[in-house]
């Protein structure tokens, strides 16, 4: 069995950088625990613009979307959609926002960040990306990757990504997340060369460690158990929503039918035709409503996606603390076994290695305070994703409203036509 | 609307009333015809009758529902001021079949359909039987309303006789003189022409049973795609149950939707069985309607083909001029009272006819704006619920959520 050491350099050379006085009790002493490696290794020159940058107060908005053709790694031509991110630096005075940078990006860049984030911050729910694939469709036509609809949910997901990261205390900081925002050439050669691919772990030692783990910390075990049920349950939820989306459009485009032949009938009626007439049109209208209805309330399905995917990221994190935990039993019982080693060398031998040393080397840099401390941030972050949750489920049914409304609204109309037969 | 009734139908040929005209039916139904036809003052009506109350009576060989007929009349015509008898489908249907054949020249009401294919429909079903109730109910009123059939003697005997069995099987002759004389029109000749004003009735009653088909259908098609919507909806529900009882905090708020979501799929339910009950059967009432409308059309073409031919073969023969035969005399009295007839008849059906369908789809519309009104009342009640959750907590470390 393969034990991943940490190597304190190579996870913290790319990754932290020097934090600038926005700390908060626990956090902030860890954060500065873990930036002393890095501020060794930083260049002054780099660590002194990224101090500016996150002085003043940014705006990030993923504000366009552009279809581009290009060539793929296998040389053939492709489609896709690239977006623009537009960063400004707001004055503090006058609150006047100043473009300070601007560059195309892909999704797959896009994907290639979190990835990175992923890896190298294990301890921390990442924030989720739109789908990839448009999944949940109920509709054929919004299956499609180029569908305009669907573009735009994607910006808009895509710029909740970045603001949520430029809002989080330790993500906000890290180099790669700044050069993304600011650097749009050798930005994935930059990333490759945190060799960060590296250190993922494999699906396989993930699993071995949740059969394997010993003593496994209670708090954990239930919130993987719960990103597991709230997982399935979100996708039933979804499934079920695709298919009620489906029935009601069925509903609602049939009653167009109905436009069309009260119109024949009211050719050869008398006083009957101008109300029949006027109550067809009404039909027409609420056949069309239903599209615009329906897109709002992809907005909605997002949001539970967006839930979905908060569910696997904490999962991950669950994940990473199960092999966290795996490799600290193990590393126990090597150490154990060592001391006894060392113990029987005791006598006319220098000592090699520091105790200190070694378990700061096997352990982690992790304190007790800074476990605590994850743990905190994670119950946060799961409050926050609840309200916003909550929020969404305010804003979906004030949807339905406006649809019941506007259902009334039409019926209404056509009662009143039907009167003047 | 009300208009009197008397101007078209006295206009005859020869001038003053059809000769020979002496039945009860006839001179009273001129009368009739001489006043203003004002159904709605309900002042003025002198005969009411009412069907309710189905009954279920299971016998040795057969199972079968009566209804209760109740007739309140100060008519002469009546004995008694006050009657209530019990009809089954196939008394209605007697009746039907006596008045198509007393009175050929008129626009007899539709029953709702005889069949029913069996294991589809219950027919001891409640909503089965109060929807066939009504339609019966229909009926008798429209036969109520009209100033020549109200008074046929058939329909007298229906609403008032103990037992209708002796006098189906008396097969008593109650034919008018009109109905006598229709039933002895020959099919053999064939009608060169319809008069315009005929074809144009005729025309139009294709297309209208045409589009009611068409309305029908789709009709059907709604109620299908909701019935599937519903059912989805009663699969979505509960889900968000299940995910409530995984939350704390927002279990309270996820638990309302779950319950809203079940309000609005019973007032969906509610909907579909409306219009299931009380939409379809009406429009198929008037496709069935137009049909036997049709078939009078043709009766008419058939006299007035026998009179055409008739004089045609005495203007042939030179010897009756100038004096036109008495045969061919009353077929052209029956070929005209029957276009008058007919011509009355179709106008009353065309007022009541946008009546009925005023109504038909006004209710339709009452019914989608119920079910709006109810998935509203519902939505709205637990948005305090989402609400308060929200503002007890606002303090949050990050900004203030990404915005749309």
């Amino acid at each position: 069995m393969e034990q991943a050491s940490p190597d304190p350099e190579r996870q913290l050379q790319p990754g932290l950088l020097e934090p600038l006085g926005r700390s908060d009790a626990g956090l902030g002493v860890a954060v500065d625990e873990e930036a002393e490696g890095a501020r060794e290794e930083g260049s002054g020159g780099d660590t002194m613009t990224h101090n500016n940058f996150w002085l003043k107060k940014i705006e990030i908005s993923v504000s366009e979307a552009e279809k581009r053709t290009g060539r793929n790694a296998m040389n053939m031509q492709e489609t896709y959609t690239a977006y623009l991110i537009e960063t400004r630096s707001v004055e503090h005075t006058d609150g006047q926002s100043v473009l300070t940078d601007s560059l195309w990006r892909r999704y797959s860049e896009f994907e290639l960040l979190r990835n990175y984030l992923l890896v190298y911050y294990p301890h921390i729910v990442v924030p989720p990306l739109p789908e990839k694939r448009a999944e949940f469709v109920w509709h054929k036509l919004s299956a499609d990757n180029m569908d305009p609809d669907f573009v735009e949910r994607r910006r808009i997901g895509l710029e909740n990504f970045l603001l949520r990261i430029a809002s989080h205390p330790i993500l906000c900081r890290d180099k790669i997340f700044y050069l993304f925002l600011t650097q749009e050439g050798n930005w994935k050669e930059s990333v490759n060369e945190t060799g960060f691919q590296l250190k993922a772990d494999s699906r396989l030692k993930a699993l071995n460690a949740t059969f394997r783990v010993k003593n496994p910390d209670k708090r954990f075990t239930d919130l993987k158990h719960y990103s597991d049920e709230l997982q399935s349950v979100i996708s039933h939820l979804l499934r079920v929503r695709a298919r009620v989306a489906d029935r009601l459009y069925g509903v609602y485009k049939v009653h167009g039918n109905y436009g069309r032949v009260f119109s024949e009938w009211s050719a050869i009626e008398k006083e009957m035709g101008d109300g029949l007439q006027s109550a067809g049109h009404h039909m027409d209208v609420y056949a069309s409503s239903i599209d615009d209805i329906l897109e709002d309330e992809e907005h909605y399905a997002d949001q539970l996606k967006e839930y979905l995917f908060y569910a696997e990221a904490l999962r991950a994190v669950c994940r990473k603390h199960e092999l966290m935990q795996y490799d600290l039993e193990i590393a126990a019982q090597d150490l154990a076994s060592k001391k006894q080693q060392c113990e029987e060398l005791a006598t006319g031998t220098v000592r090699t290695f520091s105790l200190k040393g070694m378990t700061t080397k096997l352990f982690g840099q992790e304190t007790p305070e800074q476990r605590e401390a994850r743990i905190k941030v994670l119950e946060e972050q799961i409050n926050e994703g609840e309200q916003q949750l909550k929020s969404k489920n305010l804003e979906g049914s004030n949807n339905l409203i406006t649809q019941f409304i506007f259902g009334i609204q039409v019926w209404t109309n056509a009662k009143e036509c039907f009167s003047k037969m | 609307m009300a208009r009197s009734f008397g101007d078209k139908d006295l206009i005859l040929p020869n001038g003053g009333t059809p000769a020979g005209t002496s039945s009860p039916a006839s001179s009273s139904s001129l009368l009739n015809r001489l006043q203003l036809d004002d159904d709605i003052d309900g002042e003025t009506r002198d005969l009411f009758v009412v069907v309710d109350d189905p009954k279920k009576h299971v016998c040795t060989m057969e199972t079968y529902i009566t209804y209760r007929i109740t007739t309140k009349s100060t008519r002469v015509e009546f004995d008694l001021p006050e009657y209530s008898v019990r009809r089954r489908y196939q008394d209605f249907d007697w009746l039907r079949s006596k008045l198509e054949e007393s009175q050929p020249t008129h626009l007899i009401p539709p029953l709702p359909e005889k069949f029913v294919v069996k294991g589809v429909v219950d027919r001891f079903s409640e909503e089965f039987v109060e929807t066939r109730r009504k339609a019966l109910d229909k009926f008798l009123k429209r036969i109520t309303d009209h100033p020549v059939l109200s008074f046929n003697e058939h329909f007298n005997i229906f609403l008032t006789a103990k037992d209708l069995n002796i006098y189906k099987k008396q097969g008593i002759a109650l034919l008018t003189r009109m109905g006598e004389s229709v039933k002895h029109v020959t099919g053999g000749y064939k009608l060169r022409m319809r008069p315009l004003e005929f074809a144009a009735i005729g025309d139009y009653l294709d297309t209208f049973a045409l589009k009611l088909g068409t309305i029908d259908r789709i009709a059907q098609r709604i109620i299908k795609e909701e019935i599937e919507y519903l059912v989805e909806l009663r699969e979505y529900g509960p889900v968000y149950s299940t995910w409530s009882a995984l939350e704390g905090e927002l279990a309270e708020p996820l638990e309302g939707v779950s319950a809203c979501i079940g309000n609005c799929s019973t007032a969906l339910e509610e909907l579909t069985d409306d219009m299931t009950e009380d939409f379809l059967p009406v429009l198929r009432e008037y496709i069935l309607y137009s049909d036997s409308m049709k078939s009078v059309l043709k009766k008419r073409d058939q006299v007035q083909a026998e009179y055409e031919a008739k004089l045609e073969a005495v203007a042939l023969r030179k010897e009756d001029r100038p004096k036109v035969p008495a045969d061919v005399e009353k077929c052209q009295d029956r070929m005209e009272c029957f276009n008058a007839d007919l011509k009355a008849d179709m106008e009353r059906w065309q007022n009541n006819k946008r009546q009925d369908f005023r109504q038909l789809l006004m209710g339709m519309a009452d019914k989608n704006i119920q079910y709006y009104e109810k998935c509203l009342m519902a939505w709205e009640s637990i948005i305090p619920l989402l609400q308060e959750k929200q503002e007890a907590k606002k303090e949050s470390r990050f900004l203030d959520g990404p915005r749309k």
